[in-house]
């Protein structure tokens, strides 16, 4: 049997029944990368040592009794999680040989729990970005098809997850960055509260926006993860004091009167006519299971985008202040403190880093904080509201992830706005904080995967997984592979 | 004659303090490292102080409670929502490139303390206090190519308190510090040492013709630090906006660094090439939502204050106000003072023996009153001896001297060092006629009319005695006895 194809449930089971130890799971997951990564590469750093290490010590306890969902599971983490001791690059030169001396809170849970780390995932640097593409070190491809971008930000994780280089990963959302490669690479990405988990240790881009969240082969493994991921953590002051409730309980319940809303704002002129297909489709085959469809608006969806990058921009242009070449990370040679410093960022960041750190200083800059920064944070409260409003008539929100499947490498490199609008129906859920999940929903005729996004009420995670759940129990996309 | 005479334009100036004291907490404002002072550089630090990527800051509930019992000591209201805000600029002592500090939201404001000018009460406005982390320190060793960078201070909690521009000379500006810092002394939330940058002062100032209602344009004076130059810097940088203007002249809008070192104030930097600080809300921290309970709290276990103090010490113990503005000035200093009073000291006479000697001896030692060896209760043991007439006045000085150098009880010193006063007039009597047996010219003259020579008499007999003699009955015998023709 290929273990590397199995998710965290079954693994879990086995390895409980005795049947499997962590170390032949890891091997069989090591040896998958070793077979497949040169071609996908979504990778940073594999950590095949430790790897074997933690999966020596997992047998241990799990033969002494340790039944922890996780124990012995080999996962992925994007590479702007912290992790002691263990490279942590951002996949920017910046930071290229950067090890961090703490664990961030996520990683800490998931030690506990006695995982096994597999290796840090690309990432579009500073995960900014929707292809992958902006990786300082190398470019990741979609496991469906090598010529095509597996999506971004957490483009690394989805590859890895969809090739089977790992049992399951986490990412980052700030606008999609965990949902549009989850969908494009045809997994499950979710996105949860925010403030649901703690955000300690993520190497933040836009700290108001970002996220952690899971990234699986199936709803049910997001929600064993997400169980041990969330909670309030003192390190992190937004992180909600909202005890999470154990998100694998409500799977297989019915849905049966769920008002699924559907907003009209989201299926839109332009819109790949496959994608809309197939997500229509999913909407009718949750309606089979009972689900009442509803129409609802969100008015103020056209100025998700650019309230966004304002937003994100801003928060990242003092977030990323701090390479500057005198603590940690590189620093160039210069002939004054001021040059120094020029240099440094100059050769340090890349260029789309570059752009948004220049675009976040202007919308801050007296004189413009005005009709910037402080005109997107009203317009965030009126999404927000939107979001409230449609909430009242809808239980979940029903939309496309990605208006488009994944498309071609280089094909949006030279048009940054062109790629800004791939994540144009995830980023009003990051400005609105509220819950989100891709399920694949169908794949076009060119075998590419489409995502259908579940978004859900503030800390009401629950509900968006039984109804990914029970979508994906009724329909037959979940476990298919790519050939490789 | 009906020309007008050209009437010399008198100058006003207009100060504003904007005041930096550090928290006296055991910890930082944003994370768990001690902020003890003078440790080895970076032993103090850890990953969310240094600005490791992914860290977050946590607020030390401790400095907000530091900020708002200041806020209520200096009569400002506190805000029902404040907020945190990055000031953001490179500075390698700056190791996240910004600042974690308050901006459009601080968590006091609207306050005011009143200073003492020229024994006239005046009132000064609190325009805001808001909390900041602190900075590193840059270390230029003069090596020329490197410098090194200390972080033992970052994030060490910082009160900033703004005061309007209410203040119209040196004098007042000084007499506003030493105000504040009393009261932050009281509170415990600030050591208010100067030297060490532990109350650090930077001063607006401007000048305007008297009788003007416009500001001038301001200068601002940073790196005053210490106590006696916030004076001198202010004095300095009046007169020279002063001849500036009335040289015909116009004052720049700048900031400007006082050297102790030549007394002047140099440019820094002008209002142009001020830095854009990019203010926005910190997205890490939440906002500050005090709730009304908690602040009534903090306000019923504030200490009684300075001024309150003062008011006591004059209406209840008939202490003059110089005294006892003097001191209620420190809160130990008083405390000693209220407990020597306790122990039977008469409050006068304790006060008189603090501002002399106990103060001089401390000062010439660099001690704090809390080291002072000699107790209250053996200040009023002493007061009682003079009282009672076992010691003279002059030899009570003798003896504090010596309680303070060995910390025994006046009444030891007294018996070991034989200091009881001679009241047997016999005794008296005797040494006095031994004097004036043997300075016949000196009686000659008094007797002549030159009665200044009584001291001289006085202190004669005092030497034999070895100053023990009752100087009243001292005086009463030599007066009868000089009168008497024999």
């Amino acid at each position: 049997m290929e273990l590397f194809r199995l998710g965290i449930h079954e693994l879990n089971e086995m390895l409980s029944r005795g049947e499997v130890t962590s170390s032949e799971i890891t091997e069989s997951v090591l040896g998958r990368i070793d077979a497949v990564e040169d071609r996908i590469r979504a990778y940073v750093t594999v950590t095949k040592d430790n790897a074997r290490e933690m999966s020596k010590s997992a047998d241990k306890a799990i033969s002494s009794g340790n039944r922890d969902p996780l124990a012995g599971i080999p996962l992925a983490i994007k590479d702007n999680m912290c992790t002691r001791g263990i490279k942590t690059t951002c996949s920017s030169r910046m930071l290229k040989d950067f090890v961090p001396p703490y664990e961030s809170t996520v990683t800490s849970k998931l030690l506990q729990s006695g995982y096994v780390l597999s290796g840090k995932t690309n990432l579009d640097e500073f995960a900014m970005g929707s292809s992958t593409e902006n990786s300082a070190f190398h470019t990741t491809r979609n496991p469906w098809d090598i010529d095509r971008i597996p999506g971004g930000s957490s483009g690394g994780s989805a590859a890895a997850v969809a090739a089977d280089e790992c049992i399951a990963a986490l990412g980052s959302d700030t606008g999609g960055s965990i949902r549009q490669p989850a969908a494009l690479c045809g997994v499950v990405g979710l996105k949860p509260t925010y403030g649901r988990v703690s955000r300690y240790g993520l190497v933040a881009f836009a700290s108001s926006l970002d996220q952690i969240g899971p990234i699986t082969k199936n709803v049910r493994d997001s929600a064993i993860l997400l169980n041990i991921i969330s909670g309030k953590d003192v390190k992190d002051s937004t992180s909600a004091p909202i005890e999470a409730p154990d998100f694998t309980s409500v799977l297989g319940h019915e849905i049966k009167g769920l008002r699924i809303g559907v907003p009209r704002e989201y299926f839109i002129e332009g819109m790949d006519k496959e994608v809309d297909l197939a997500v229509k489709t999913a909407i009718n085959n949750l309606e089979s299971l009972g689900a009442i469809p509803v129409e609802v608006s969100l008015p103020h969806t056209g100025y998700a985008v650019a309230t966004y990058y304002v937003l994100a921009t801003s928060e990242a242009s003092s977030n990323l202040a701090r390479y500057d070449g005198v603590k940690y990370g590189f620093r160039a040679v210069g002939k004054d403190l001021l040059d120094m410093y020029m240099k440094t960022r100059a050769e340090g960041f890349g260029p789309e880093v570059k752009r948004r750190i220049m675009l976040g200083a202007y919308t801050l800059s007296s004189g413009y904080y005005d009709a910037y920064y402080k005109k997107a944070q009203q317009v965030r409260t009126l999404i927000k509201g939107d979001f409230d409003k449609a909430f009242k008539k809808a239980d979940v929100i029903v939309t496309p992830t990605s208006p488009t499947p994944a498309f071609k490498l280089g094909e949006k490199t030279d048009d940054p706005l062109q790629m800004y609008l791939a994540d144009i129906f995830t980023i009003s859920v990051n400005l609105a904080g509220v819950p989100g999940i891709s399920v694949p929903c169908g794949f076009t005729s060119s075998g590419l995967p489409v995502g259908l996004q579940i978004i859900g009420r503030h800390f009401d995670e629950q509900t968006i997984l039984k109804a990914a759940y029970a979508y994906e129990q009724s329909s037959q996309w979940t476990g298919r592979r790519p050939s490789l | 004659m009906d020309r007008k005479e050209a009437v010399p334009v008198r100058y006003e100036a207009v100060i504003g303090l904007e005041v930096h004291a550090q928290m006296l907490t055991d910890t930082k404002i944003f994370c768990g490292c001690s902020t003890t002072f003078g440790s080895d550089p970076n032993t103090q630090t850890c990953p969310v102080c240094i600005g490791m990527p992914g860290v977050l800051p946590v607020l030390n509930s401790r400095a907000l409670e530091f900020a708002v019992r200041t806020g209520l000591a200096t009569n400002c209201s506190i805000s029902s929502y404040s907020r945190f805000a990055r000031k953001n600029y490179f500075y390698p002592d700056l190791p996240k490139g910004y600042q974690i500090s308050q901006f459009e939201h601080p968590i006091c404001e609207h306050g005011f303390i009143d200073i003492d000018v020229d024994g006239q009460s005046k009132r000064i406005g609190i325009t805001r206090i808001h909390m900041e982390e602190d900075a590193g320190k840059n270390i230029h060793d003069g090596a020329g190519s490197y410098s090194l960078v200390d972080l033992n201070r970052t994030g060490v909690p910082l009160m900033e308190i703004v005061s309007e521009p209410d203040l119209r000379g040196p004098k007042e500006a000084s007499e506003y510090m030493k105000k504040l810092r009393a009261i932050l002394r009281y509170l415990g939330v600030c050591d208010g040492n100067m030297e060490q940058g532990s109350l650090r002062c930077d001063a607006n100032v401007s000048v305007r013709p008297a009788g003007q209602k416009e500001f001038g344009t301001r200068a601002e004076i940073k790196n005053i630090n210490s106590f006696r130059f916030v004076e001198k810097a202010i004095e300095y940088e009046i007169k020279r906006q002063i001849r500036i203007v009335s040289g015909g002249g116009k004052v720049i809008q700048e900031t400007r660094l006082w050297d102790s070192g030549t007394g002047i104030t140099e440019s820094m930097r002008s209002k142009e090439e001020a830095h854009d600080y990019r203010y926005f809300p910190e997205p890490d921290l939440v906002p500050i939502i005090p709730e009304d309970s908690w602040i009534e709290g903090i306000r019923s276990s504030l200490p009684e204050l300075p001024d309150q103090k003062i008011s006591r010490f004059v209406s209840e113990m008939g202490l003059p106000k110089y005294d006892a503005s003097l001191i209620a000035e420190e809160r130990q200093l008083a405390d000693w003072f209220e407990e020597a009073v306790r122990a039977g000291g008469q409050p006068k006479s304790v006060s008189n023996w603090i501002m002399g000697d106990l103060m001089r001896f401390l000062n010439e030692d660099n001690r704090s009153v809390s080291e002072c060896p000699v107790k209250p209760g053996q200040l009023a043991d002493m007061l009682k001896l003079v009282d009672m007439g076992t010691i003279s006045g002059k030899i009570a000085k003798t003896v504090f001297e010596e309680m303070y150098r060995t910390g025994k009880a006046p009444d030891t010193i007294v018996k070991e060092k034989g200091l009881v006063q001679i009241s047997d007039s016999s005794e008296i009597e005797k040494a006095i006629d031994d004097i004036l047996s043997k300075s016949p010219n000196e009686v000659e003259r008094f007797r002549g009319g030159d009665e200044k020579l009584l001291g001289f008499f006085v202190g004669q007999v005092m030497k034999t005695m070895k100053g023990k003699a009752n100087p009243q009955l001292l005086n009463d015998i030599l007066k009868k006895k000089l009168a008497a023709v024999d």
